[in-house]
């Protein structure tokens, strides 16, 4: 894995956490506020320790880039504001995200470590798979998510994923591309950093 | 000057910031201790990467070495080598004792999804989520004596 794609994968945690953690709060259940804001907790750890490969200061790949230097996919920036779209997205980023670390693990020993983390995100994300899959609801958000989730990976790595969900290897959304809620998102998770007085220590 | 025994004796000491009843020693995260003339190496390996105490856990152990009249040199490791199967048995049952089920070994998890109240000993327990106060827990309640619980998770 070169440092472009790597800059990815620990963008895509930091964004995915970014988004998981708004329902912190508002979850329509208090477990699920409890289990969003423990999954924000991990992805953003992943994130951090990823960003620290690339560079000594993690807080600086995070927060100090431009908007267009952010290589997540489009999928993690997506503002997604009912269940339906906002577990769709979960369980599909789980999918994707267990076959790309799997890819890893003999290569990057924290992967390995990043595994063990995600199996629980894995079961939070299968138990409402199941508990939502016959509603047409959640089959119609996990549709308009689709092309979304394969920019997720590679093109080599994209068919493993739609024999995991059903659905046909088709267009898809790529990284690079911004999603129009981004620099919202980027606006608001720079704003302390960027308001920070000239030598602040973190 | 100070030895790596004298440095390991005092670890031994360091609470876990969240659950104060377990050692940083017991939790299994100190790897290796190394010292020479009095500069003291630690490898210390994360739980969850997302947890909060690691910074507070990284500031106890430097301070420790330097109570110790020793030169701190504290690593973080990231790689795989800390999973819920490096907590010690001593460990283990001071979590049970103070009502966390403790983890189960990994290969018994992955096979088996038993769980063991810790204050009435039934495996009549429910899932209640699996996300709790912190990353490492999850809920689960007690039929038998139907007392809710911390289970602490196996990774």
């Amino acid at each position: 894995m070169n440092e472009q794609e790597l800059l990815g994968l620990a963008d895509d945690e930091l964004i995915v956490g970014w988004r998981d953690s708004e329902w912190t709060g508002i979850a329509p259940l208090l477990e699920e506020d409890v289990a969003f804001s423990s999954i924000a907790q991990n992805e953003i750890g992943h994130a951090r320790a990823l960003y620290e490969l690339l560079g000594d200061d993690a807080d600086a790949l995070a927060f100090d880039r431009r908007p267009e230097e952010y290589r997540c996919a489009p999928l993690v920036q997506l503002r997604l504001l009912d269940w339906a779209h906002a577990i769709a997205r979960r369980w599909l980023y789980e999918l994707a995200d267990e076959i790309r670390i799997s890819a890893l693990r003999e290569t990057l020993p924290l992967a390995a470590k990043i595994d063990r983390e995600e199996r629980y995100h894995r079961m939070h994300a299968e138990m409402w798979h199941e508990r939502l899959a016959g509603t047409s609801q959640f089959r119609e958000a996990v549709e308009e998510l689709w092309p979304y989730a394969l920019g997720v990976l590679p093109e080599g790595q994209r068919e493993a994923l739609a024999a995991r969900v059903g659905l046909p290897v088709g267009d898809a959304v790529e990284r690079g591309t911004l999603d129009d809620g981004f620099a919202e998102l980027w606006d608001e998770m720079t704003m302390v950093r960027r308001s920070a007085p000239a030598g602040a220590q973190w | 000057m100070v030895t790596a025994e004298q440095v390991w004796d005092r670890l031994a000491e360091i609470p876990d910031p969240e659950i104060p009843v377990i050692s940083l020693v017991e939790l299994g995260v100190i790897r290796s201790v190394d010292v020479r003339e009095g500069h003291v190496h630690v490898e210390f390996t994360p739980t969850f990467l997302g947890c909060p105490a690691l910074e507070h856990m990284k500031r106890a152990l430097e301070e420790t070495i330097v109570d110790l009249g020793g030169e701190p040199d504290v690593e973080v490791v990231n790689d795989d080598s800390w999973g819920t199967d490096r907590i010690s048995a001593a460990g283990r049952e001071k979590l049970r004792a103070a009502g966390f089920a403790p983890p189960a070994p990994r290969l018994v998890q992955l096979q088996s999804a038993v769980h063991r109240c810790p204050y009435c000993g039934s495996t009549e327990t429910r899932l209640e989520n699996l996300f709790g106060p912190t990353p490492c827990r999850s809920i689960r309640y007690c039929t038998s004596c139907r007392q809710p619980f911390e289970q602490f998770k196996t990774i």
